[in-house]
């Protein structure tokens, strides 16, 4: 799979891309998918990095999925919006889309927060 | 740019992309428009997918137009099974890169939305689709889909505006499904506001329990069109519009005879019998002999060795042979040596557009030179006066331009002759058949009322029918009286 673009690509801190072969299933796995740098996926990524170092400690890794670089890989998630937040572990898989602004609804969407909290 | 000059130069000269849709293109005046996105607008169960679906891989068969389908509502795997029904390869489409169909689903329930967002991945899926194939043609069936399973309405529709533009840009001809709408809208969301070239209706109604499937062009920018409503079909060959004038009256005029197989029928008839590919009529009231008539046409194409179909919607096949052997006519032979085949149909199990289907497909597979419908007057039970009259304009049309020579049997009630009159204007040549009291004793008779291009009798002849078939005796005479 050469279209993973780790989140190191945008400047994340190294220890998120830590070996996905050792995770364990408490490690979160979360895709971003996004097309090119527009605001809306730059707003995306910075909230939900900081939403995941609130909540998930080191446990999660995040990986961005550049459409235009990937066009390919729209199919396999069922990509319409961007950008797209995809979680694929645990499951079930969950998608939210958006720029992630509204942290409650993240968090809901997550599952890090029961629905009737908002 | 190039498109402007032509305005200028011309009104009405849009360029067009041929459908391969028999008939469609002839209502169309040429296809849909070329470069531009077309709205098909129906209810459920209307023939919106396979339209779509026909118009690419038509493209792809007759002109080598690769063609992508983006489909919200079936899978790839889904449509394949339909349309396999209607012989099409269409796995073979895809492995040979033809063909592309990209699936999206969108599920509300699984999909929370915070903040901004747009339909970039819907573009970049289409956009590396398009690329892929090379396609000229697109079909998004149907994108309405994205208003239940996104809640931003004001961003679904900001970003559909702006996918119709980009479809434009990349100068792809689309086709776009939609639910129909109520009154206010023709779709139910209003799309027609976006896509201003090319509306179509698609309507599937049933009236006393017949269904009959209708098109209209409801807009087309920059070019005349067909605005009636036009009959339809869906059956196992696909997609067909029967437009009502598409044949036309171009087909080329026989001037070879055909035997009517009654001797004394053939003198009344300038001495050599009706032209090849003409239609005639055979009116008579009930018990006059007009299967005969017809039996007996169809007896001796056999004997001459052509090929002969029967379509029946009174009596069944065993009726007929059974009735014709006692006139002497074997017609059973000419089964067993497959140079005749009897339909028999009751004309209330389907709609006149059914009918009419089933009929050109049997003729189309079985290619006889004459055709028998066999009472013409059945079929006016299934539909109005004019829609059988259409249909029929229809069937001859395709029955001239194989060079089939036709005989249309229709029931007249004690010498009326309403319903004649109204489809005789089709009629090649018409013979009234009549049973009359001629001097007290009751007679059979037979008169040539019209016969198109030939000298004929204008006498009033009787006949019998006995089990050597139909005999025309000698002329009524002037001095008897008729009545």
């Amino acid at each position: 799979m050469p279209m993973k673009n780790s989140a190191t690509k945008s400047g994340a801190p190294k220890r998120l891309a830590a070996d996905p072969m050792r995770a364990t299933p408490k490690k979160w796995c979360l895709r971003l998918y996004v097309a090119g740098n527009t605001p809306n996926s730059i707003a995306a990524f910075a909230n939900l990095k900081e939403i995941c170092e609130n909540h998930l400690g080191g446990r999660y890794q995040i990986e961005v999925v550049d459409l235009l670089e990937n066009p390919t890989l729209a199919r396999g998630d069922q990509i319409v919006a961007i950008p797209t937040l995809v979680r694929k572990l645990p499951y079930p898989v969950k998608k939210i889309i958006g720029d992630l602004s509204n942290r409650e609804r993240v968090l809901v969407g997550l599952d890090l927060k029961p629905a009737a909290s908002i | 740019m190039a498109r402007t000059q032509r305005r200028k130069n011309s009104a009405v000269e849009v360029v067009k992309t041929p459908t391969g849709i028999s008939g469609l293109d002839n209502i169309t005046d040429g296809g849909l428009p070329r470069g531009r996105t077309t709205l098909i607008a129906g209810g459920a169960g209307s023939g919106k997918t396979l339209f779509g679906m026909e118009f690419l891989i038509r493209g792809v068969e007759k002109y080598g137009e690769p063609g992508v389908a983006m489909t919200f509502e079936e899978t790839a795997e889904e449509i394949a099974a339909n349309l396999a029904s209607l012989g099409h390869d269409v796995n073979k489409l895809i492995r040979e890169k033809k063909l592309f169909i990209d699936y999206v689903h969108v599920e509300r329930r699984q999909i929370e939305e915070t903040g901004e967002y747009d339909l970039e991945g819907l573009f970049i899926r289409l956009d590396h689709a398009i690329k892929s194939i090379g396609a000229k043609r697109v079909l998004l069936d149907t994108i309405e889909v994205l208003f239940s399973g996104l809640r931003n309405e004001s961003i679904v529709r900001s970003e559909l505006r702006r996918l119709f533009r980009w479809l434009k840009e990349h100068n792809v001809t689309a086709v776009i499904t939609a639910e129909a709408g109520d009154n206010t809208f023709l779709t139910r969301h209003g799309l027609e506001e976006y896509v201003a070239d090319c509306v179509i209706i698609l309507d599937h109604r049933v009236t006393e329990q017949i269904s009959t499937r209708r098109i209209r062009v409801v807009k087309y920018r920059g070019s005349t069109h067909g605005t009636n409503e036009y009959p339809f079909l869906l059956n196992e060959t696909g997609m067909s519009v029967v437009p009502i004038t598409a044949l036309g009256l171009s087909h080329k005029a026989s001037s070879e005879r055909v035997s009517s197989g009654i001797p004394g029928l053939d003198t009344m008839l300038g001495a050599k019998g009706f032209f090849r590919a003409s239609s005639v009529l055979v009116t008579g009231t009930a018990g006059t002999g007009k299967s005969s008539v017809a039996a007996s046409f169809v007896n001796s194409a056999c004997k001459r060795g052509e090929r002969a179909m029967y379509f029946a919607f009174e009596e069944s096949e065993s009726q007929i042979l059974r009735n014709m052997l006692s006139l002497g006519m074997p017609l059973e032979r000419w089964i067993q040596r497959k140079r005749l085949q009897i339909s028999a149909v009751r004309p209330t199990s389907m709609g006149l557009e059914n009918h009419l289907a089933v009929m050109c497909k049997a003729i189309e597979d079985y290619r006889p030179s004459i055709v028998v419908v066999d009472p013409i007057t059945n079929l006016i039970s299934v539909g109005t006066a004019l829609s059988v009259k259409a249909m029929l304009t229809r069937l001859i049309d395709l029955l001239k331009t194989h060079q089939i020579t036709a005989l249309f049997t229709n029931l007249s009630i004690s010498g009326e002759e309403i319903t004649s009159t109204e489809i005789s204007s089709l009629m090649d040549a018409w013979l009234s058949l009549k049973e009359v009291e001629i001097d007290g004793v009751r007679q059979r008779i037979m008169y040539v009322l019209k016969a198109r291009g030939m000298a004929h009798s204008n006498r009033v002849h009787r006949f019998t029918i006995s089990d050597r078939g139909i005999r025309i005796e000698n002329e009524v005479q002037g001095q008897e009286r008729v009545g």
